[in-house]
């Protein structure tokens, strides 16, 4: 009981620990959010429009790696990222930098797969107007995206849901360090096996309302947005 | 220079479409030139979409050849068509034009006078600002009309555009193709619908099967059909 009621104290009374951790893992999961949407949409709207050999190959990966382990994403980016590995000499292994690429290598597949299920059906859909009007390849993809954005807010969600919720990753490449690349997860990891639940509980609280609130967002921007432009 | 290429005559060289052991189109040959509205009827399953498509160059035959203007490339470059259940883009009436515009290469600072004036057209200004999924059938008929003669086609290709409407908005429809092959647009339309062969229709071609069975004048088909299934088709039996 005095835990829970401590959690809250945290909250409402804006520790700035807390709020800091807070802020760096929405910058960071919400960065790597917007670098795989300009990644993982045209690549899926790519691989829905074009037919060539090896393409279910590729859809399977591509669907198969949405349930990437974060901790193995986070293996590969170290040994990247590592003093001794291929990009050791940018030296950003432990940063907010790093934490955000290894997340967008997570969520990439997300977003790529399901924009690629979802383009694919529009474009069954478009196939034969889009044709009689002679669009080229790069203008369907254009047109394509933008006609199923409502639909592709799903596919952000997803990707964020991934990218707020992993510990592994951010873990491994971040290595966890106390006000600069602590993140809820990893503090709420730590704290626990602490045992300094009060702080870890406030954190676990913040993390569901924050995703509830942006998936209620989201939601709300969607019904809205519908009604003015469906 | 899209002015000096034309897509007509089009002409269809022995071509057959075929589905596997299926033939849908059997031998075709035929020409479409300038001139009166051809209304193409004939029994469900006879091959009118098949045709429209082809004409169009959605669809490649598999054996024989089709030219638009001489050219084999089946790039569309003055022709456009309209779908039996046209897909409306998830935009604006207004921006579904503008769209076509810039597809058909009309420059950004003209497409908002022209947008007006395609709207004005098919009578759908008041609703320039309407979602295009939000209007109703006839009118996202117009609006797709509106789309097809902003491409400033020589040929419009028509599938049973008023097969789901009902007789105000088929009216709304025929005005604006009546209006459209005034203008010098050659309209070739699918129809099964013999009252509408008999508002619009400068020439019928009648299919059967796959076959092409009977060209001829609208009032020399009506009253003087040359085929048995032609005038068993005007009688009101089935054709199969």
């Amino acid at each position: 009981m005095s835990d829970q009621l401590s959690a809250w104290q945290l909250i409402l009374t804006g520790d700035a620990a807390l709020f800091a951790i807070v802020w760096l893992s929405l910058a960071v999961s919400l960065s790597a959010v917007a670098l795989a949407a300009l990644i993982g949409m045209p690549l899926g709207a790519l691989v829905a429009l074009t037919r060539f050999p090896g393409r279910s190959v590729l859809v399977v990966l591509l669907n198969a790696m949405m349930g990437l382990p974060p901790v193995v994403v986070g293996l590969a980016v170290y040994l990247l990222l590592s003093r001794s590995g291929p990009l050791g000499s940018m030296g950003i292994l432990f940063t907010p930098t790093a934490m955000i690429i290894a997340q967008t290598i997570l969520i990439v597949p997300i977003i790529a797969a399901l924009t690629r299920q979802t383009i694919e059906d529009l474009w069954a859909e478009y196939r034969d107007e889009l044709t009689a009007m002679d669009v080229s390849q790069a203008g369907r993809i254009a047109t394509l995206l933008w006609d199923a954005r409502f639909s592709l807010l799903t596919a952000l969600l997803a990707g964020f849901g991934r990218a707020a919720a992993e510990v592994g990753a951010v873990m491994i490449v971040g290595g966890n360090i106390d006000g600069f690349t602590r993140t809820m997860t990893t503090a709420v990891a730590l704290e626990t096996s602490k045992g300094n639940l009060p702080l870890a509980m406030g954190l676990g609280l913040v993390l569901v309302a924050i995703v509830l609130a942006i998936n209620a967002a989201a939601w709300g921007t969607r019904v809205w947005s519908e009604r003015q432009a469906s | 220079m899209r002015a000096t290429v034309s897509d007509l005559p089009l002409v269809l060289d022995g071509v057959s479409l075929q589905a596997g052991a299926t033939t849908i189109l059997d031998r075709l040959s035929l020409s479409i030139t300038p001139g009166a509205p051809t209304l193409i009827v004939g029994p469900n399953g006879s091959g009118k979409t098949s045709l429209l498509r082809l004409l169009m160059g959605l669809t490649a035959p598999t054996a024989g050849r089709v030219s638009w203007g001489g050219r084999s490339e089946s790039k569309p470059v003055r022709r456009a068509i309209l779908f039996q259940r046209p897909v409306m883009l998830r935009r604006t009436a207004a921006a579904n034009v503008a769209y076509a515009l810039a597809q058909a290469g009309t420059p950004r600072s003209e497409r908002a006078v022209r947008v007006a004036a395609l709207l004005e057209r098919v009578g759908l200004f008041d609703l320039a600002q309407r979602p295009a999924r939000r209007l109703s059938g006839g009118e996202q008929q117009r609006l797709a009309l509106a789309r097809a003669l902003a491409r400033d086609p020589e040929i419009l290709l028509l599938d049973e555009p008023t097969a789901s409407l009902d007789p105000a908005a088929t009216r709304g429809v025929e005005e604006i193709v009546l209006m459209a092959a005034q203008s010098g647009i050659k309209i070739v339309m699918a129809s099964h619908d013999l009252g509408q062969v008999r508002r619009l229709a400068g020439e019928v071609m009648f299919m059967v099967r796959g076959c092409l069975r009977e060209r001829a004048p609208t009032a020399a088909f009506l009253d003087h059909p040359t085929t048995p299934e032609a005038a068993a088709f005007l009688r009101g039996d089935l054709v199969i």
